[in-house]
């Protein structure tokens, strides 16, 4: 169906005006956008954890390691962002994880207190 | 050997090499898929395909090859005509070794592209291949960039056309990318660089091959096919139709048609609604002013906000390129500026005039269009056309308010002629968005600050939302009545048939992609 076919009857607003128009596919489906959260360490690829470093407990530096993400045949040293605590810890060695899916928490290390 | 003999030799050797594999064959047909050769006459003009290189054979000595003997080594390769214009063409070849790139199937290929540089014909290459010949390693990665190389080459020279008529995966992906316009046919396509099966084992992550990279994924998604069919026999009339429209290469113009006068029974005087912020199908405008009423639409289902395509004016080629107020009210973003950029650098290296028509509310505001790069996508729209030399035509059919204004081919990007309609609106944004900004301490202020706000509305509607302010500052040569859209365009494209535009020497120029 050509878009002019379509009951017009999707609006788009821009600069304080309702636009009567048709919705494009992608634009019915993007995604909102979601704000980093600092507290949450997420799996950037699929892959399987080899070995968790840090605990719960251990207070991190910034660029320290905090586990080894094995991806694409590469093993991916995934460290702390900031100075950190270790809050809990998600995973274990061995295990397989999605991409997107929660590793680790954080709090605030002593420094930021 | 009598030379009878030799004569009937030859005749048995040629059957040999040109008749498919019967198992082969029936599992081509059963996908609804023609032979590499039938495809190549459906085409072609009758009789018109002078094959080369039939007798080529590989070179490869390992892994059992050397027992292995490929006719054409998969690959078909020759000159024609389409409807009496030259052009050379290869089509891969799925039943003999899955249509496998080798560097003898390669080295076929760029002999014909070679050609066709020099010559100076379109190409044309019909793709169904498994992609690389592993047995011949390295020298298979060789064939590939040779093609890529001399696509760039011959980028600006010479039309470059790809048909997808099977997998297209892996590097091979890249040779119909870097041409001018992608065809694909549903179910049979499938382009990806990385197939299901690598993206399940590395990422876990199911997906089919037509959910992938299938047809409608590349023509809806991803923008990489120009044209999307239903069959094989739709793909080659919409390949045989797009040949008519352009040049056979940078040097020429693209074929005179007789003139035919538009078909279109549209209004143009009420097509547009009265409320600016009401749809329209601008293609019904396009096609009230064109010959014959006939447009070849590129890209189509992708960014389908704004329209680009081919047209005849007095029977000759124009690229058109529209803001489609029907979806997404015609806005500006990261795909319709690359679409639009790449259509307008297609018409200005092969001559092809410009005639741009304008309603667009401006850029699409959002965080994912922000981090999705608009800034740079947009970029390459300005560029295209403040870059492009042939004749640019801009027509203002309604609104045109702020960036998009400025963007869609207005006369301080290089415009040769611009005309607006009596209801075209330029300004920097809509009435009350400006109204809001401009007089937002005094609404708040006043004593019924809706009452005031529509007022300020009205005062800022009179005052800019018209052309004449423009038309005033000479930035619109002139207003016209619609009716007389197709009169004003023939005279402008009759008049800078012969425009000449210099610009200083340089290697090339480096444009925002």
């Amino acid at each position: 169906m050509t878009p002019a076919q379509k009951p017009a009857r999707q609006t788009i607003r821009l600069n304080d005006t309702a636009y009567e128009t048709t919705l494009t596919k992608k634009y019915a489906q993007r995604k909102p956008y979601q704000p980093k959260d600092p507290s949450r360490l997420t799996a950037i690829i699929p892959g399987l954890i080899l070995e968790p470093i840090a605990q719960p407990g251990d207070q991190v530096r910034r660029g320290q390691d905090l586990l080894i993400l094995e991806a694409m045949k590469m093993q991916n040293h995934i460290t702390a962002h900031d100075d950190v605590m270790v809050k809990a810890v998600h995973v274990a060695p061995g295990e397989t994880v999605t991409k997107g899916q929660l590793l680790m928490e954080f709090e605030p290390g002593p420094d930021a207190l | 050997m009598s030379l009878k003999k030799k004569m009937k030799d030859h005749a048995t050797k040629h059957a040999e090499a040109t008749e498919p594999h019967p198992a082969a064959a029936a599992k081509q047909a059963a996908q609804g898929k023609l032979q590499a050769r039938e495809r190549i006459t459906a085409i072609l003009d009758q009789d018109s395909f002078h094959e080369y290189d039939l007798f080529v054979e590989h070179k490869c000595y390992d892994f059992g090859m050397e027992k292995k003997q490929l006719p054409g080594d998969g690959v078909i390769t020759g000159t024609g005509t389409i409807l009496g214009h030259p052009v050379a063409i290869f089509a891969q070849d799925f039943t003999v070794a899955g249509g496998s790139l080798g560097l003898a199937h390669a080295r076929k290929i760029t002999k014909i592209m070679d050609h066709a540089i020099k010559l100076g014909i379109p190409l044309i290459g019909i793709n169904d291949s498994g992609g690389a010949r592993i047995q011949e390693g390295v020298n298979s990665l060789a064939g590939y960039g040779e093609i890529f190389y001399r696509n760039t080459l011959a980028s600006g020279v010479i039309p470059q056309l790809s048909i997808i008529l099977g997998p297209c995966a892996g590097g091979a992906v890249y040779s119909p990318a870097l041409t001018d316009f992608v065809f694909v046919v549903d179910k049979i396509s499938k382009m990806f660089i990385t197939g299901p099966e690598v993206i399940k084992t590395v990422l876990g992550e199911e997906i089919s091959m037509e959910d992938l990279g299938g047809a409608r994924v590349q023509a809806e998604m991803t923008g990489n096919a120009h044209f999307y069919a239903e069959s094989e026999a739709e793909c080659f009339e919409q390949v045989k139709r797009l040949v008519t429209y352009i040049p056979w290469n940078n040097r020429k113009k693209a074929d005179t048609f007789s003139v035919i006068p538009s078909r279109s029974e549209v209004d143009l005087e009420h097509i547009i609604p009265a409320e600016s912020n009401k749809p329209y199908d601008v293609r019904d405008v396009i096609r009230a002013v064109c010959d014959g009423s006939d447009f070849m639409e590129v890209q189509a289902l992708w960014a389908a906000n704004i329209v680009v395509g081919f047209a005849r004016m007095d029977g000759r080629t124009v690229g058109m390129v529209a803001n489609q107020p029907a979806v997404l009210a015609g806005v500006l973003d990261v795909d319709s500026s690359d679409k639009a950029a790449r259509f307008i650098r297609f018409c200005d290296a092969f001559n092809i005039p410009l005639v741009t028509f304008v309603d667009l509310p401006g850029y699409l505001p959002g965080i994912d269009q922000e981090h999705a790069g608009v800034i740079r996508h947009g970029a390459k729209l300005l560029y295209a056309y403040s870059e492009a030399t042939v004749p640019k035509i801009t027509v203002i059919l309604r609104k045109a308010y702020g960036g998009g204004y400025i963007a869609m081919c207005s006369r301080h990007l290089g415009a040769d002629f611009v005309f607006a309609w009596p209801c075209a609106e330029i300004a920097v944004m809509g009435p009350e968005g400006a109204a809001n900004i401009i007089f937002k301490g005094e609404i708040a202020a006043a004593a019924d600050p809706e009452a005031f706000r529509r007022e300020k509305v009205k005062e800022y509607t009179e005052k800019f939302a018209s052309p004449y302010v423009a038309a005033a500052n000479g930035h619109v040569d002139a207003v016209i009545a619609p009716h007389q859209t197709r009169d004003f365009l023939l005279h402008a494209l009759e008049i800078s048939a012969e425009k000449q535009e210099l610009r200083p020497d340089r290697k090339h120029g480096v444009p925002p992609f």
